[in-house]
């Protein structure tokens, strides 16, 4: 399966043979756990372990949470009060729940950026870039389904919010929008369906990430340097790499144990930090909270939504171009998806011919400006929609674009790459001069 | 496939595409009921008019009625609120439109006061005394409060968006003027939404 030579399993024994030629699944676990990784990963490739976990922990404590929690409109607000003071333990695993898609998030964005500086998206692996895209957005429809089902006020008003999104698509939106809610509003219809699809997309995540392993296992992975494993021969191979188990498992393994030491003092100590007071009071369509903000993770692509008011001119320019029918509140929407799409583009969009970010003086600075970029945005988001941040969003929002889409592409042409090693034990030696080679 | 050099329609080929169309179909007609299941069910349309009691609200006093999951404002307005809402010059309105489902939307209504609001019982003259509108901003669905904004009419506080005495949107990224939803009196004092 792996296009990099290494030893695969031989079936020893009498039962391991038999098995072996009816279902090679211990074949299969053994490739996958033993697959030949670059020796030079840095600390920005621990977070794919630290997701796998997370999916399992929300998996986990969401189907035990499921077990006390009522998805109906007059019980709902009552079930979650039920789960945090009379199940038992039921408030610590509701918390692990909440706080859990924090922490996803928070490793899901560096993971992400990780390969946007290392060039993770580039040849051979746009499917599994493009994999990964699908998982973050799964992994957003089911973090905002789950936000709803409490049935707080910010529940009911971010699904109303969120929802309206749809409505401003011309045409057909309103149909849409009342398909999506089964009603004219917000209701009872809408938390059911929330609660099933809310259970179904975890798993369909699970699918994903199976298939995101499964892409990158059969390109190899990335590393700092960017520059491939040798696939010659197997000797060759193994100068530049070590086996997943049990070199990685146990560097990844540390990582986590030391980001679970951060993740459980939240919980044990600040569960509702991250959370909104709003969301402790029932639902009610007749009042708007003072102010509407989304979960943080949410807050960037919330701040670009907002950025494109009736009186900026692209806005001006794309409703008087179609006549009307993209309105300011369809531009912000396309706007933010557009923010997600031109992410899931950049395969295609980094002209570059050098992988690694670490090779590129000048992608170095406008990548770095593009993290502070993503702050700034976060930073607008949670702030009301009014001077001066209103001007900061948009500002923010044309950077982020204009990095994907123009200076990314010239930068491939004007940049001058510095050399790059020829080999990844070439680049580990450099580092590395006294250590050798791990034993086998 | 053996025939592939064969450009003559031939019964297989006539086979294969009856035996495809025949499966899109089939297949649509599976999903469909899986898609429709999801639009708004029976009771859920059924509640789709109401009858509301307005003999207690005072002029300057607002009646907020859910409505098919949404608030609807009953207000009713002052002397001031409604010369100031008809003061307004229609140039000066971001949204020129009436919003009011119960004009024939062929007139072309503009924004006037007058086209907005609700008459009364029977024969008496309608002073503008009654405006009902469906209370969410047309921006992304919040609900505004009430005697708030640079207008004195709505404020919606998610984004900022000021609507006036009337309803009408004036200053915000709301697009549109507060929608006035079908409505009558049937009797001198009850309001029969939808």
């Amino acid at each position: 399966m792996s296009g990099i030579p290494h030893d695969h399993y031989e079936p020893k024994t009498g039962a391991e043979k038999w098995l072996h030629s009816r279902l090679p699944i211990v074949g299969l676990l053994y490739d996958t756990l033993m697959i030949p990784t670059p020796k030079n990963l840095n600390w920005m490739w621990i977070w794919g372990i630290v997701l796998t976990f997370c999916l399992a922990l929300q998996i986990v404590t969401g189907i035990v949470l499921a077990m006390h929690y009522t998805p109906h409109v007059d019980l709902a607000f009552a079930s979650i009060e039920h789960i945090m003071r009379n199940v038992n333990g039921g408030h610590f695993i509701r918390y692990l729940h909440m706080n859990g898609a924090s922490l996803f998030f928070f490793a899901v964005y560096l993971h992400l950026f990780r390969g946007l500086y290392y060039g993770s998206y580039k040849a051979p692996r746009e499917i599994t870039w493009i994999v990964g895209m699908l998982i973050y957005l799964c992994m957003m429809g089911t973090a905002f389904m789950g936000y709803v089902l409490p049935w707080g006020q910010m529940s009911f008003w971010g699904a109303t919010v969120i929802t309206g999104l749809f409505g401003a698509i011309p045409f057909i939106g309103e149909s849409i929008q009342t398909w999506l809610l089964g009603g004219p509003a917000v209701d009872n219809a809408t938390l059911n369906r929330f609660f099933s699809l809310h259970y179904l997309l975890p798993f369909v995540i699970a699918a994903l990430v199976a298939i995101h392993i499964w892409a990158f296992h059969t390109t190899g992975n990335n590393n700092p340097t960017g520059v491939d494993v040798r696939k010659t021969s197997k000797a060759e191979a193994e100068k530049d790499t070590v086996p997943f188990w049990p070199y990685f498992v146990i560097k990844d393994v540390f990582a986590l144990a030391v980001i679970l030491v951060v993740f459980f003092a939240i919980v044990g100590f600040m569960p509702n930090y991250l959370g909104h007071p709003d969301n402790y009071i029932e639902a009610n369509a007749l009042v708007t909270p003072a102010h509407i903000v989304p979960e943080w993770y949410f807050l960037p692509f919330y701040a670009i939504l907002r950025a494109f008011t009736p009186d900026v001119w692209v806005v001006m320019l794309a409703s008087w171009i179609t006549g009307g029918i993209i309105s300011a509140k369809f531009f912000g929407v396309l706007a933010m998806f557009g923010a997600i799409a031109v992410m899931a583009l950049v395969p295609w969009l980094d002209t570059s011919s050098v992988r690694s970010g670490r090779y590129r003086p000048m992608f170095k600075w406008w990548f770095g400006l593009l993290c502070i970029d993503f702050i700034v945005l976060m930073w607008c988001g949670a702030m009301p929609a009014e001077e001066p941040y209103s001007t900061i969003s948009l500002i923010a929002s044309a950077y982020w674009f204009a990095y994907f889409l123009v200076i990314l592409p010239l930068l491939g042409v004007f940049e001058k790459p510095e050399a790059t090693p020829e080999t990844i034990e070439a680049d580990f030696n450099a580092h590395y001069p006294k250590a050798e080679t791990p034993a086998e | 496939m053996s025939h592939a050099e064969d450009h003559e329609g031939t019964r297989r080929d006539f086979l294969y595409f009856a035996t495809g169309s025949a499966g899109v179909v089939a297949t649509g007609a599976a999903v469909w009921p899986l898609v429709n299941q999801m639009n708004p069910s029976a009771d859920v349309q059924a509640l789709s008019s109401i009858r509301v009691d307005v003999a207690d609200v005072a002029p300057g006093t607002q009646l907020t009625v859910k409505w098919r999951g949404k608030p609807v404002f009953i207000r009713r307005r002052t002397d001031e609120e409604i010369a100031k809402a008809n003061a307004v010059e229609l140039s000066a309105l971001p949204d020129d439109n009436a919003r009011n489902t119960n004009l024939p939307e062929a007139d072309g209504a503009d924004g006037a006061d007058a086209n907005r609001t609700l008459a009364p019982f029977g024969e008496a003259e309608d002073t503008g005394e009654w405006l009902v509108m469906i209370g969410v901003c047309t921006h992304l669905g919040c609900v505004p409060l009430g005697e708030a904004g640079d207008f004195d009419g709505w404020f919606c506080p998610c984004h900022g968006s000021h609507y006036d005495t009337s309803g009408r949107i004036r200053k915000g990224p709301a697009p549109e003027n507060l929608p006035v939803p079908l409505a009558e009196f049937v009797d001198e004092s009850t309001i029969k939404l939808g």
